[in-house]
């Protein structure tokens, strides 16, 4: 027996990829996937094809995380973005296979793509405690009052995930939506989808509450008009769109006022960030409350 | 605090409305009017929630241990005040927990009973009798429990009814939508009249629905009225909403209470109740009254818990501490 | 408090922590015995025991480590912040990890109770190198030019009340802003620092980068002069504060310095009036009240002053004095001698001057340095006990009429470090806050931190600030 198994080669497990919904991994609702191939056109997997009704579960799972998420101190969001950055780091070489696959990239310049990507979780863990120090502040109002502006997040964020970068571009996408406390529905590269897909893998064992992240794979454009005209969603990032396809989004997004993130041309997701795509999706709140002054009788408290 | 300490606030808060600060009759004229009613509760000093939080929070990171803990588990299972309050209630059910009651724990007769059974009115009789000789008493709710929606005279009914089957105690719910809606003097008014129909013989345990009063500032006054209309227990919940006894809210309560006797002499229980399910949770509880209102509260007279599983959790635990070993819920009994 | 309900021992094991018996000084990434091969011993301020004997800093270490610390900033200053940041995060991770054993390690050390540096030292110490760790990649967005610069090396001397937690305010921004440091701890808590010293080697910092100068007053004096180091950042007695000014004076030196304060906790009426007696105890017992930003003048509005004084009292009848390694301990041992003197010494002049001394009854143990917690009445601003900073669990209670008065007795004091106010009124907490001289304002809450939060004094408890984004300035050249 021994000796004729050294002889036998293994067969492998293949990974059924599943959508990252509510903090669990549904198939698609519509029960059907679509074949995503290599860069030379060679089967790799089948991912779910996700419906109307997958979109719309995850907006559901997206806004019944956003309480507590957005509750959470900035210093617990860091320490949980950190954590994605050290669980990643530990899977870092099936990221690599999976974007060297994806992309067509050399072995070398994936693992680049994932280490960038690592990098950008550390990044944005250390701003969910600064951001508010950097655009917020007390106002000098003419006037007995106190008054402080603070940002506070949007809500539920759609975010069309970059097609080419299947994972660095994806992940400097998300971290800075969720860092500030919204939640996100991703709609992952629709060529490309298995990065996305296994990221929802580390997103879960991450302490990063269930819903916080919802991962959608299938066609960009048929997710995405659901997503674009739902009047529970607050905002979405159109950084996977075309021009024709960004258009009729936003217009869709008229509807109830989405702030909207126009595509940006992006030639290398491996440049430092800067702060607009935390901003993009805040709101500002200024707070006014009366201080005593002194007053004619000499003080007033 | 000194009766001193507490006139003088009340004094300044309330005009010259309390004049004599040492006796309870002096406390009466507040409740001359809704209005006077009204200033007076409201005039009691605020609560700071995170404050009141943290302080709750820091006492429950005390360390309870050998000794200290073999004392606690025994003091907390005379508190339970074991309950079983539910549709399906039959008289087998409650013979049951008469039993468990007067005998926790069937392989150690050194357990101490139960402080009570708590059922429905027409379970009183069964509870009662099942309870015999035993020492354990018979707690009824009452009032339309637990909403309270319902005429006063229905309420009162169902008091009655109670007393007359043998409770000794009455566990009361206070009108909430009056209370939320500002009507002071009437649940004051309702109160007043249930303490009446529970006549000599049965306690009073007024049940304030912490969850529904939502502020804790309403807590506060919510105690000090109850305890104007002569409660002899103040108690957080009905164990039926989301949110019941906690530690923060049981801390504000054994606030009111230690206040309440520096100013009046008269003391007053606390009862806990709902959410309560492990022994940790029951000494940290304790800890509260200890660090609190003080050890004149640690007896079951003056406090207890409302709840079912807690008990045999607390079993368990005392069949660790004399055995060494970690129980199982199959060595306590299921009732 | 002899109760019903009397908590047996709950002592932490002290197993969790190794202390060797003998430390060197931490120079270059390498333990190293001292030039003049001096040592001390650091003792348990709760029994005594001699913990460790470690080698004593003089001149020519203090020289090998800038050395050190100068050759090492050229490669730590280069550094792509991310890479900086990486670091940080790795330290504040490991400190996570070792926290049960740094927490009992600075209770043997310093003498505060387990309970406090478990629940803040500790968990604080790990969230100023997190808070610092993520601004070392983003400086040029914390509004000090587009191209901020560190400074260089960084001289720094620090107390023995928050032995960890001083460090971490001291390293943590330096390293960030890529500085290198060379660190005095306080001579009688040593122990931290050298275990930080080893978790900066787990982490993989380059060697120079940190190092470690266990000494006394003679070895501080000699860094904040060495003419190599760019930046001094002391925390300590007003008194010394004043010497490294003069020091540095004439110098390119930048200076910070975080120094002594006779914070004012002030109690209206209308306070909530629980929350305010355990903010007032908090205040001033947290620590055993060695705390710079104590609340150690207690400004009770007349109209309610035997109410709270009532109710402080009661609440001080509970406090539990004794083994800091007890989890149920809340007063834990004073940490020196030396201190504990000098706290009986001001209590005696207090009472000499005739304020009305008051303790609950309280058992103190046989060995070690105890003081009981202890309230002073009657007392005016023209008392010591009103004015010099004791240092210790001694409280003392003025008066006010009016909110002006209030504000007039806080501000009447060469300090200005921190200040409390208790009321449910939030225009007065906004007037009153406007109002005082202080660098630190609690409002219905007293000795609170966080490292996104400046802290610093007015006056003579010091200047430039620690904590948050202002933290960054005190180590960056923002000409």
């Amino acid at each position: 027996m021994s000796d004729k198994s050294e002889t036998i080669e293994r067969l492998s497990v293949f990974k059924t990829y599943k959508l990252y919904v509510g903090g669990k991994f549904p198939r698609s609702e519509s029960g059907r996937v679509y074949e995503v191939t290599d860069s030379k056109g060679k089967w790799l997997a089948n991912a779910p094809l996700s419906s109307r009704k997958d979109a719309r579960d995850a907006v559901v799972a997206a806004r019944k995380a956003f309480g507590g998420w957005s509750g959470a101190t900035a210093y617990n969001r860091g320490q949980i973005l950190y954590r994605i950055a050290e669980v990643l780091q530990g899977r870092r070489d099936q990221f690599v296979r999976e974007v060297a696959e994806a992309e067509g990239l050399s072995k070398a310049k994936a693992a680049a793509q994932v280490d960038a990507a690592i990098d950008r979780w550390v990044w944005y863990a250390g701003w969910t405690d600064k951001i508010a120090q950097v655009v917020g502040g007390g106002n000098p109002v003419a006037g007995p009052f106190f008054n402080l502006s603070s940002p506070e997040p949007t809500g539920v964020v759609t975010v069309l995930a970059p097609q080419e970068s299947s994972f660095l571009g994806l992940v400097s996408v998300i971290a800075p939506v969720i860092a500030t406390g919204n939640t996100a529905i991703v709609i992952a590269s629709e060529k490309s989808p298995l990065p996305a897909l296994s990221l929802g893998e580390v997103l879960a064992t991450s302490d990063l509450p269930g819903g916080v992240v919802n991962v959608l794979s299938g066609r960009t454009a048929e997710i995405a008009a659901p997503l674009a005209a739902h009047q529970d969603v607050n905002a979405i990032d159109l950084a996977g769109a075309d021009e024709a396809l960004a258009k009729e989004l936003e217009i869709a997004a008229a509807d109830n006022l989405k702030r909207v993130l126009r595509p940006q041309a992006v030639d290398n997701w491996s440049a430092a960030p800067g702060t607009e795509r935390m901003t993009a999706f805040l709101e500002t709140k200024t707070v006014w409350h009366p201080t005593g002054s002194l007053g004619a009788s000499g003080s007033s408290y | 605090m000194s009766a001193r300490g507490l006139y003088s606030r009340y004094a300044r808060r309330y005009g010259g409305v309390v004049t004599m600060p040492t006796s309870a009759p002096a406390l009466a004229d507040v409740t001359a009017s809704d209005s006077t009613l009204r200033r007076f509760l409201h005039g009691l000093p605020g609560v700071d929630a995170v404050g009141l939080e943290a302080r709750a929070a820091s006492l429950g990171t005390r360390s309870i241990k050998t000794t200290a803990k073999a004392y606690a588990i025994d003091l907390a299972i005379s508190m339970v005040d074991l309950t079983t309050l539910e549709g399906a209630d039959t008289p087998g059910k409650v013979r049951a927990l008469g039993a468990k009651a007067a005998h926790p724990d069937p392989t150690d007769r050194t357990t101490p009973t139960t402080a009570a059974v708590c059922v429905y009115p027409d379970m009183v009789a069964v509870a009662k009798e099942a309870v015999a000789g035993s020492g354990v008493k018979v707690a009824s709710v009452a009032t339309a429990f637990p909403a309270g929606r319902a005429a006063l005279d229905v309420k009162l009914a169902d008091v009655h009814d109670a007393v007359a089957a043998g409770a000794d105690e009455i566990d009361m719910v206070i009108d909430r939508g009056a209370f939320l809606a500002g009507k002071y003097l009437k649940v004051y008014d309702e109160i007043v009249a249930v303490k009446e129909a529970c006549g000599a013989s049965a306690r009073l345990k007024v049940i304030f629905e912490t969850g529904e009063l939502s502020t804790y500032d309403n807590i506060r006054r919510a105690s000090w009225l109850g305890m104007l209309a002569g409660a002899d227990f103040i108690k957080t919940s009905t164990g039926k909403v989301a949110v019941n006894a906690t530690p923060a809210n049981t801390l504000l309560m054994l606030e009111a209470v230690r206040d309440f006797r520096a100013q009046t002499g008269v003391q007053v229980g606390v009862k806990p109740a709902g959410g309560i399910r492990t022994s940790k949770d029951a000494i940290k509880f304790l800890v509260l009254v200890n660090e609190t209102a003080g050890e004149d509260w640690l007896d079951n007279h003056w406090f207890r818990f409302g709840a079912s599983s807690l008990l045999n959790d607390l079993l368990m635990q005392r069949q660790k501490l004399a055995t060494g070993r970690y129980s199982g819920p199959d060595y306590v009994t299921v009732d | 408090m002899a109760s019903a309900f009397e908590y047996a021992p709950a002592p932490e094991s002290r197993s969790v922590v190794d202390i060797a018996p003998s430390y060197g000084l931490f120079i270059d990434g390498e333990f190293t015995e001292a030039a003049d091969g001096k040592v001390f011993k650091t003792v348990s301020p709760s029994t005594e025991e001699v913990l460790s004997e470690i080698a004593q800093a003089g001149e020519a270490d203090v020289d090998r480590a800038v050395k050190a610390a100068r050759k090492a900033f050229e490669k730590w200053s280069a550094l792509p912040g991310s890479e900086r940041a990486k670091y940080l995060f790795r330290i504040a991770r490991i400190i996570q990890e070792r926290s049960r054993e740094l927490a009992v390690l600075e209770t043997l050390d310093n003498g505060k109770p387990i309970k406090e540096t478990r629940d803040a030292d500790l968990p604080l110490v790990a969230a100023h190198f997190f808070y610092y760790a993520g601004w070392a990649d983003k400086l040029e967005h914390a509004g000090f030019g587009t191209a901020p610069k560190p400074l260089g090396v960084a001289g720094q001397v620090i107390p023995w009340n928050f032995p960890l937690l001083m460090l971490a305010w001291k390293i943590a921004p330096a390293l960030a802003t890529g500085n290198t440091v060379v660190l005095k701890p306080a001579e009688t808590t040593p122990l931290s620092a050298l275990f930080f010293a080893d978790i900066c080697r787990q982490a993989g910092l380059p060697k120079g980068v940190v190092n470690i100068l266990p000494g006394y007053g003679d070895a501080g004096a000699a860094l904040v002069a060495h003419p190599d180091v760019n930046k001094v950042a002391f925390t300590g007695s007003t008194a010394v504060g004043k010497e490294i000014a003069r020091t540095v004076a004439g110098t390119r030196k930048k200076l910070t310095l975080e120094l002594g304060g006779k914070g004012a906790n002030i109690v209206f009426d209308d306070a909530p009036i629980d929350q305010a007696v355990e903010g007032i105890v908090g205040g001033i017992f947290f620590n055993q009240g060695q705390v710079c930003c104590a609340g150690s003048r207690l400004l009770v509005q007349e109209s309610i002053q035997d109410e709270l004084l009532d109710s402080l009292k009661r609440r001080l009848s509970t406090l539990r004095l004794g083994d800091p390694l007890d989890k149920n301990t809340d007063i834990g041992a004073i940490n020196s001698a030396e201190q504990l003197a000098r706290i009986t010494a001001l209590a005696e002049q207090g009472e000499a001057e005739g304020a009305e001394r008051w303790s609950p009854a309280c058992e103190l143990p046989e060995s070690g340095y105890w003081f009981a917690p202890t309230l002073f009445t009657n007392v005016t601003q023209a008392h010591t006990v009103a004015r010099d900073e004791i240092f210790g669990p001694v409280l003392s209670v003025l008066t006010f009429r009016t909110p002006d008065e209030a504000v007039a007795k806080a501000n009447n004091t060469q300090y200005g470090l921190s200040a409390g106010i208790w009321t449910e009124k939030g225009s007065r907490i906004l007037a009153v806050a406007n109002k005082l001289r202080a660098g630190v304002v609690w409002s219905n809450t007293f000795n609170k931190f966080d490292p996104t939060s400046p802290f610093g004094g007015y006056k003579e408890s010091g200047f430039g600030r620690e904590g948050g984004r202002h933290g960054l300035e005190a180590y960056l050249d923002v000409r």
